[in-house]
């Protein structure tokens, strides 16, 4: 764990707060996305904002940006009430944001981009010279002239970091900005962010992660269902009681037992493809091996071949050579997705609807995408057989829905993604590959696909995770990779690895020999 | 003001009542468009709401007007459903017109007798091939050079056209014909089997409401049908199924170019009795608007149809009953399209009183 | 010598229509949106500019009515594709068939009728430079315009922030919303101005190409507009040079004829048609070129949440 200290100044005592949230409520239908809630920010602290999946924190800071009106409750800018009605009152008012997903226009450059984001009056010029000083101030680097599509993740958030730096804001929010980063890159956005509170910026600091809410942050609201459940001073909590004041429990504990290994069931021998397009990231020598009865994880920040290795393991990218990809022995380099499903292999794609389902299809027949149990002569479809299997996999994932002819888009995230997965453990498949299996997905589902992955596992599947969020790779593999600018790492042992080294890998900083891995043998 | 609030689930309701309230804002609008041009509405709307269904030959009329659209736009709804915006049905339609004419043509040039039932099957077949040839074409430029099937289906109707403008004119004019740019009448022997004695109803008909069942079972009750409705909406779910895209492109494709082109062989052995320029009837285009009309649903297609013959042959009768040129049947279908594509809105969305802040 | 010139002249004159029609649908796609209804557009604009003639006695004050009936019709689209967010292609369609339907309508008293002498358009001086002069300057001002037009299109678009704004747009709406530019309103203004550029190309087929009204004269050149955009890679200079080249290849069906080509007629009016489709084939082969220039969110719909 990053041991770092919470910051050299406190929150400056001012008479009234810098910002203040009165009572904000917003509906949508008859979903509460925020009720009642209430907040108060000082000049100069770095103020968490709390909560899982569906809490409601990104609709609250919508609010407070200007893009969405809230329904009731009453906002106050150093004391005075004001009606933020758009993006560009909030930033007359200096209120800048960070998103988490980015706001920036691929084709365009660096310096178009960061002038889309400022007011009218200052010319390109203007811009990009404020955008030299302030990169030197705060060492971010950024070329101004790089169209952004050109730019790695961690490169497009510095760009929309710099375009808030430049507002001169006193508020600054960011929506779960490190989600995007490895250990060492967040560190030094820790530093940025603790020099910028100390010129008196407020910050809003919006996550999920408990570690980096103590290390960083002053103050702590906690939401949950749309409500206010607690303020503390996080220094003061340990991540239990952090975690009680977002989820209402302790953090659910998983527990591992010793893999139990059986024959090489997945092995990638040296696997190199071209980029299929512009954005895209080549393939390099990639060599991976999986066994019965282990979960292997594949660490890494996004954009650096997660998408390419995953469509080319699949099978929607069917351009490997043959012997490049063996299941059991046998070379499926070449072959098509449904045919690796004919040999046991099964994919859950990290985009649920549009590519794990479609959405305006029900769940019986999202279920045709992949099994083909209830099929009859010719492609009939036995659509009493469907229903049954479908209701099947509902039951036995405790799935909420409103039965197998639910329109997939009705469930939620987590739900979605528990029949995902389900649909494909459902098929007892000897090799499972699972990309960010929990991303978006509320706690208490998170937990429980965990765990259906190591009852898996246990039973003697083969198990390949891709994920970006590390702690979840060291809860639940028995072995990791890291993936970087499409080459692969030697594999290591994940009880031998520990943050700061998996985050050098995740820069390409592993060692060239791979006899001197640490951990178990291979 | 009136703000739109996204629904959790589309609204079954809406997707039934849509039509209607489309429909109903046609009728307004025809209302006022025959009171502006100082006719009597009540006589105007008769002509295009009542008097199609008057007595059992305005009945077959009705019958023989839906043929060639339900075929059609069968086609095109398997089309759009797979997200192929195939816009061309007319060209194949000619295409198809032109085959089954060439076809008549040899037949009765040469002077056999053929039993009836023995043409309609080869009808269909020449059809088929005419039209789904044309298909092929735009199914090739898009598999092979990612060129906009929209596009090129939309060129190659214009192609189409002035081929049988071409041929009409040229090589297969009838040479007593006065120089009217026409071919011979087909012989008695190739035309299509009536279905009731002296109506020009055919038996094309039944093949229509077949081909209509056809699609149904195939859309809904086929693994294949379920593969190209996938790839339309959700074009990363069929990769990550496996269901070719390649092969969703050529089935959509061929199957209303091959429908289209029978539309088009029936028209030509059916009512028209010969090869003229106005073969090109612009039910490719109609058929689009019957497709959508009936919601891309087979059962719709075929309501749709008949709702459309009833504009058509509404024009027709407006021209002597009112004094109207028949282009105005073309109005009503234009206003009915976009009535129906605003009230689809709220299958999505729900009108919502919001104050101004 | 003089048979070079005339076909340059003829060129230029066809080209002209496509290119206004192809720099107005430039403007629309370029903000994301797709208007399959160009074709109709210029339909009800040929008829409103023909008529506004044939009772004004005044061409300019028929291209204005073009340039609105195209703008209004091309409203009633964007109010539908943008707010109401009706699929793009099935209202673009229903704007083309309803166009054409509408026209062929209200258009019933106009056929057979003639407009007025035309004059000849020529530039003064530079008309009597052999060659050149017969060749560039016996034109209807609108053909000198459209080059005009043109540059600044250009300049709009990449030296203004407005131009800048606007592309970004037509990039990603999710992030210019995101960033508090009014999205649909500044759609709503691309789809206008396009619709009147539209109206604009289409009056001049009926004013001053072939001085007449028919149902569906404008012959498909809409949706050949829309190809253009494509051939162009959206940007306006290659709109200019892809409608000189179409233009080209009308007129030259008509000079092969002259040159005793013996190819039936209906056969070489096919020439524009197929090589329309001949230059997509050609453009489109590569999908990555066409991703790298296409605005992102080209016929997508677009769901602001507020």
């Amino acid at each position: 764990m990053p041991g770092l200290s919470t910051g050299d100044e406190g929150p400056s005592t001012v008479n009234a707060p810098r910002l203040e949230l009165e009572h904000i409520t917003k509906r949508y239908g008859s979903l509460v996305a925020n009720d009642d809630i209430s907040l108060a920010v000082q000049a100069g602290e770095i103020h968490s904002v709390l909560g899982e999946n569906g809490a409601g924190k990104s609709t609250l800071m919508k609010i407070i940006y200007g893009a969405v009106r809230p329904d009731g409750g009453q906002i106050r800018w150093n004391g005075e009430p004001v009606h933020i009605r758009s993006p560009h009152e909030a930033r007359a008012l200096g209120i800048a944001m960070v998103f988490q997903h980015f706001s920036l226009f691929d084709t365009l450059t660096v310096a178009e981009n960061v002038w889309l984001g400022l007011s009218r009056e200052l010319t390109l010029r203007e811009v990009t010279e404020g955008m030299r000083r302030k990169a030197e101030e705060y060492g971010l680097e950024l070329d101004p002239r790089r169209p952004v599509h050109t730019l790695s993740v961690g490169e497009r958030q510095r760009v929309e970091i710099v375009r808030a730096l430049l507002a001169d804001p006193k508020l600054l929010i960011l929506d779960e900005p490190t989600s995007v980063l490895t250990p060492q890159a967040v560190d030094r956005l820790f530093v940025t962010l603790r020099q910028l509170a100390a010129t008196g910026c407020s910050i809003l600091y919006i996550s999920h992660k408990l570690d980096e809410i103590r290390s960083l942050c002053h103050k702590c609201t906690a939401l949950r269902s749309g409500k206010v459940t607690g303020t503390c001073d996080p220094t003061q909590e340990t991540t239990a009681s952090l975690s009680r004041l977002m989820i209402g429990s302790a953090p659910p504990k998983l527990l591992l037992r010793e893999p139990r290994l059986g024959r090489r069931a997945l092995e990638v021998g040296d696997l190199s493809l071209p980029r299929l397009d512009r954005f895209g990231v080549s393939l390099e020598g990639i060599s991976l091996d999986v066994r019965e009865g282990e979960i292997v994880g594949i660490a890494g920040v996004s954009g650096n071949g997660q998408q390419e290795l995953l469509a080319a393991l699949s099978g929607e990218d069917p351009r490997s050579q043959p012997s490049t990809i063996r299941l059991f022995g046998s070379a499926i380099g070449g072959t098509t997705a449904g045919e690796r499903r004919r040999h046991g292999l099964h994919f859950v794609p990290e985009e649920r609807l549009g590519r794990g389902a479609v959405p305006t299809l029900s769940l019986a027949l999202n279920l045709l995408l992949t099994r083909k149990e209830s099929l009859r002569a010719l492609g009939w479809i036995d659509k009493g057989a469907l229903r049954k299997q479908t209701a099947g996999i509902l039951n036995r994932f405790r799935v909420k829905s409103s039965g197998p002819a639910a329109v997939a888009r009705s469930l939620s995230g987590g739900n979605l993604q528990k029949y995902i997965v389900g649909r494909e453990i459902d098929a007892v498949p000897r090799v499972l590959i699972v990309a960010q299996p929990t991303w978006g997905v509320d706690v208490g589902a998170a937990a429980q696909i965990r765990a259906e992955l190591i009852a898996l596992r246990d039973s003697g599947c083969a198990v390949l995770v891709v994920s970006e969020e590390l702690e979840e790779l060291f809860e639940v593999t028995d072995r990791l990779y890291v993936i970087f600018k499409g080459r692969l790492s030697p594999p290591i042992a994940t009880h031998a690895a520990t943050r700061e080294l998996i985050g050098e890998w995740m820069s390409g900083l592993w060692p060239a020999e791979p006899a001197a891995v640490l951990g178990e043998a291979r | 003001m009136i703000e739109l609030e996204a629904r959790t689930a589309p609204s079954l309701w809406m997707s039934i009542l849509s039509p209607i309230f489309a429909l109903l804002i046609t009728v307004g609008v025809a209302t006022l468009l025959f009171l502006s041009l100082g006719k009597d509405p009540v006589r105007g709307l008769s002509v295009f709401l009542v008097e199609p269904f008057h007595g059992v030959r305005a009945l077959t009329e009705l019958g023989l007007k839906s043929t060639p659209l339900i075929l059609i736009s069968l086609g095109l709804a398997l089309c759009y459903r797979s997200n192929i915006w195939n816009i061309g049905a007319e060209g194949q339609y000619l295409l198809g017109a032109i085959a089954g004419g060439w076809l008549a043509l040899a037949v009765t040039n040469a002077g056999i007798d053929l039993p009836r039932w023995i043409f309609f099957p080869i009808a269909i077949l020449a059809g088929a091939l005419g039209g789904g040839l044309w298909a092929a074409v735009v199914a090739l430029l898009r598999d092979r050079f990612h060129a906009s099937e929209i596009l090129v289906s939309l060129m190659l109707v214009y192609v189409a056209n002035l081929l049988l403008s071409y041929l009409v004119f040229g090589p297969w004019k009838d040479p007593n014909g006065f120089n009217f740019p026409q071919t011979v009448s087909f012989s008695a022997s190739t035309e299509l089997p009536r279905l009731l004695r002296g109506m020009r109803l055919h038996a094309g008909f039944l093949v229509a409401l077949g081909t209509a069942v056809g699609m149904w079972i195939f859309l809904f009750r086929m693994h294949r049908g379920i593969q190209l409705q996938v790839g339309g909406p959700s074009p990363a779910a069929a990769r990550y199924a496996g269901f070719s895209s390649r092969s969703a492109l050529w089935t959509t494709l061929l199957v209303s170019g091959a429908l289209a082109g029978v539309a088009g062989a029936f028209e030509v052995s059916g009512p028209m009795g010969q090869l003229t320029p106005y073969v090109a009837t612009g039910y490719g285009f109609t058929a689009i608007i019957v497709a959508f009309v009936g919601r891309l649903h087979p059962l719709g297609c075929v309501l749709a149809s008949v709702l459309l013959s009833m504009f058509l042959i509404g024009g027709e009768l407006a021209q002597s009953r009112v004094g109207l040129p028949s282009a105005l049947s073309g109005v009503f279908q234009g206003v009915l399209l976009f009535s129906l594509l605003a009230c689809d809105t709220l299958i999505l969305f729900r009108p919502r009183w919001r104050r101004p802040a | 010598m003089n048979e070079l010139a005339s076909l340059v002249a003829a060129t230029l004159s066809a080209g002209t229509p496509l290119a206004i029609a192809g720099l107005g649908l430039l403007v629309n796609e370029r903000a994301g949106i797709l208007n399959l209804g160009a074709e109709g557009m210029m339909l009800v604009a040929a008829l409103a500019g023909f008529a506004a003639t044939f009772h004004s006695g005044s061409d300019w004050v028929g291209f204005a009515a073009g340039a609105g009936a195209g703008a209004l019709v091309a409203a009633c689209f964007g109010w539908l594709v943008i707010w109401l967010n009706t699929n793009q292609y099935a209202t673009g369609l229903a704007v083309s068939l309803f166009g054409g339907g509408f026209s062929a309508f209200v258009g019933v008293p106009y056929v057979g009728r003639k407009l007025s002498e035309r004059s000849d358009y020529s530039v003064p001086v530079l008309r009597d430079v052999p060659f050149l002069g017969q060749a560039l300057f016996r034109q209807h001002p609108l053909v000198y315009l459209v080059v005009g037009a043109a540059v600044a299109v250009a300049w709009f678009l990449y030296r203004t922030r407005a131009g800048l704004v606007l592309r970004a747009i037509g990039e990603a709406p999710e992030s210019a919303h995101a960033l508090g530019y009014p999205v649909r309103r500044i759609r709503l203004l691309a789809v206008v101005v396009g619709g009147a550029l539209c109206g604009v190309a289409g009056a001049y087929f009926s004013i001053v190409y072939a001085p007449l009204w028919v149902e569906g004269m404008v012959a498909g050149r809409g949706w050949i507009a829309l190809a253009l955009t494509v051939f162009a890679t959206w940007r306006p200079a290659r709109v200019l040079l892809g409608a000189y080249l179409f233009g080209g290849v009308t007129m030259l069906q008509l000079q092969l004829q002259g040159m005793g080509v013996n190819i039936a007629n209906q056969l070489m009016s096919m020439l524009p048609y197929l090589s329309t489709v001949f230059v997509l084939v050609l453009i489109s082969r590569n999908p990555a070129w066409i991703r790298l220039n296409m605005p992102a969110s080209l016929g997508k719909p677009f769901f602001p949440t507020l």
